[in-house]
């Protein structure tokens, strides 16, 4: 049994203006100590594909079909109480701003004791030799001293450390980060990165990255789905996405890139935008700027075709496989 | 470019913007009354300053695009609001095309600004959420042309307009009705709308998504060629400095630590600092190419080191590093870099 399976997912949004589908059609599984990689632009569903995983979706949104299967339990149908008990034990999340993400007021200490004291019976001692040995665990400097500080006292860095480390409390099996980066400069961003590699490796945990950033996916994850309007266009092994993607909005956003394009060369972009949810075309949603567009991908939803380990929704990829598929037979019967 | 260091003669001739010796100071410490502290029975004034550029020179050569880079809280931001005349410096001084601008009053500060112009980061704060996207484009041009008829006025706005790729029947719609990447495009305009030499682009793609980044940097590139603009371009995004930029800046802690023709720069970092943030850019091709470590983290630009500001997460640091403040000096490839370490031929 995966560790996670997600099913048929459907998220929608209950708006004044009418319900919009936010996610339809995802289905992926997770295994233990496996890295998956979310990739997508502003708007794609990335990070509410992170938040309905857990269950964390607030109105007006809410899951309308599908399951989330943790360990062969549906997240999706929990009590609110069972829910409790396996988010950020079971189930951590990690998100893109620490200083949203920590509580002001409190020390780093008192935050920490509270998370482990929320979810196991142990003593505040117990509690906070815990605390420090996660905090040394994330690379904090002097934890002793940290542990009796308050966030605005730490740097950016210093903070999504300290976030990081109270991902890790209670040893979960899955951490997702929603765009842990995201805030940082490169130089902090290589070090959160590594650090989060070795913890996941050393710890077997596994790591949901949702990112908008194709290096850091392709530095750190095994696997990535990439996303575009709600749904999942292209899914399989990273390194086989970015070497060789087959949906062309993969290939517009690697093309877009500026170091694929010739210094002082224009880049090649990818015209117009992601269409907002309430307005999301028929057929395949990229076809309006796609230019390899077809007759049949304004009309019809394209379905996943595999291509080496990829599945891709692409009709262009279908027509071309079909086509390879018959030249071999044609191959094979002279 | 020649190997040789560009004399200062050869700068001269055909730099744009001067940028000399440049510092700024922020006080920290509140209003007077807040200053007043009680030391040993006396009454005394104690301020504090966040030392937020230390002695940056730099000139921008006309129709390069010269990048600043460096990480949150090094200043650069800093350095493009002081050279638009936004911030005024605690010293040194800015010239433009020889002229010094920076202790100019408002009134003798309209013609400079009319050539120099800038775009800003953020185009949701950046427009005015009450006017519409033809008000926005006309108010600059108006401003800077008193003498212009109205449909003088409304042909330039349709000109910009259609020159970034909005359409100009949407002039009556308000910045909300648009995208991210295409309000971006309107600031874009309302730059070009005076027709300026140089432009000042504080991170303008950061907030934008990927293929939307590729869009609106074709769009400065275009403008660039087609309206022979100078650009001092800020940003932490070291792709996009290695493709946009003619030569680049790196700034730690409110210093100049190189600054190297992008062909060089990337290939051969000589700074200890710009080798750590290039080996620290994530990389699409395969396998995990360690990338340099720096121990600590970026020291407060309220109490600066001693002696060369990198020196407490520099590999490379000696007893010198500590003492003394590093000076630009010449290197091969026709850069500078402000290192003891690169001087004396250590590393």
């Amino acid at each position: 049994m995966a560790l996670l399976e997600v099913n048929n997912l459907e998220v929608r949004f209950g708006l004044r203006s009418g319900e919009v589908s936010a996610l339809r059609d995802i289905n992926f599984t997770l295994e233990r100590g496996e890295r998956l990689g979310i990739v997508g632009e502003s708007g794609a569903g990335k990070s509410v594909l992170g938040f309905s995983i857990l269950n964390l979706l607030s109105r007006p949104g809410y899951i309308a079909g599908g399951e989330i299967l943790f360990e062969g339990r549906n997240l999706a149908a929990m009590s609110a109480r069972e829910l409790r008990s396996i988010r950020g034990n079971r189930i951590s999340m990690i998100f893109q701003d620490p200083m949203m993400t920590l509580n002001p007021v409190l020390t780093i200490g008192q935050q920490m004791v509270e998370c482990l004291r929320a979810h196991r019976k142990i003593s505040q001692q117990d509690a906070k030799r815990i605390a420090l040995q996660k905090l040394k665990q994330v690379y904090i400097p002097s934890p002793e001293k940290r542990f009796d500080q308050y966030p605005h006292e730490l740097s950016g860095g210093m903070r999504q450390r300290i976030v990081i480390a109270i991902g890790l409390l209670m040893d979960p099996d899955i951490i997702i980060a929603d765009e842990p980066t995201t805030a940082l400069d490169v130089t902090i961003q290589a070090e959160i990165m590594d650090l989060m590699l070795e913890l996941c490796e050393r710890n077997n945990v596994a790591l949901i990255l949702i990112t908008h950033d194709l290096g850091v996916v392709s530095q750190v994850t095994k696997q990535a789905m990439v996303m575009y309007a709600g749904r999942i266009i292209e899914q399989g092994p990273t390194r086989e996405i970015i070497n060789d993607a087959q949906h062309p909005y993969t290939q517009g956003l690697m093309n877009a890139l500026p170091q694929m394009a010739i210094p002082g060369q224009r880049l090649n972009q990818i015209r117009g935008s992601m269409p907002p949810l309430q307005k999301i075309p028929a057929g395949c949603a990229f076809n309006p700027r796609c230019e390899y567009v077809m007759e049949v991908c304004r009309s019809q939803l394209p379905e996943f075709t595999s291509s080496g380990g990829c599945r891709v929704a692409c009709h262009l990829v279908a027509k071309m496989k079909l086509e390879e598929a018959a030249a071999q037979r044609v191959e094979e019967a002279n | 470019m020649t190997t040789t260091v560009p004399t200062t003669v050869t700068t001269a001739a055909e730099s744009l913007v001067q940028i000399e010796n440049l510092y700024k100071r922020f006080s920290i410490s509140g209003d007077f009354l807040e200053q007043l502290k009680l030391r040993g029975g006396k009454l005394v004034r104690e301020q504090e300053h966040v030392h937020a550029i230390n002695g940056v020179t730099l000139d921008v050569r006309k129709g390069e695009a010269l990048c600043v880079v460096g990480e949150s809280g090094c200043g650069k931001s800093t350095v493009a609001r002081t050279v638009m005349g936004l911030l005024s410096p605690s010293g040194g001084s800015i010239g433009y095309q020889g002229k010094r601008i920076d202790n100019l009053s408002d009134r003798q500060l309209i013609p400079y600004r009319r050539k120099m112009q800038m775009i800003f980061q953020n185009p949701y704060a950046s427009l005015n959420p009450r006017m519409t996207i033809a008000q926005t484009l006309e108010e600059p041009v108006r401003f800077h042309n008193p003498k212009a008829s109205a449909a003088e006025v409304r042909d330039k706005v349709y000109e910009v307009m259609q020159s970034v790729g909005i359409d100009p029947s949407w002039g009556k719609r308000y910045a909300h009705e648009f995208s991210g990447g295409q309000r971006q495009r309107i600031s874009i305009a309302r730059a070009l709308a005076v027709d300026p030499e140089f432009i000042v682009a504080d991170e303008p793609i950061s907030a934008l998504d990927v293929s939307i980044q590729a869009q609106v940097l074709n769009l400065m590139m275009d403008a660039q060629e087609k309206r022979n603009l100078t650009y001092l371009f800020i940003t932490h995004d070291l792709a996009v400095v290695e493709h946009f930029g003619t030569r680049v800046a790196v700034m730690y802690l409110g210093s100049l630590c190189e600054l190297a023709p992008t062909k060089t720069l990337f290939p051969s970092p000589r700074h200890p600092y710009t080798q750590a943030l290039l080996s620290a850019i994530p990389r699409l091709e395969t396998g995990r190419p360690g990338h340099i470590k720096l121990k600590g983290e970026v020291p407060t630009p309220v109490n600066l080191p001693s002696g060369c500001v990198f020196h407490g997460r520099c590999p490379h640091a000696d007893e010198r590093c500590k003492r003394e403040i590093p000076q630009l000096i010449a290197t091969d490839e026709g850069g500078q870099v402000a290192c003891h370490a690169v001087e004396e031929g250590r590393i």
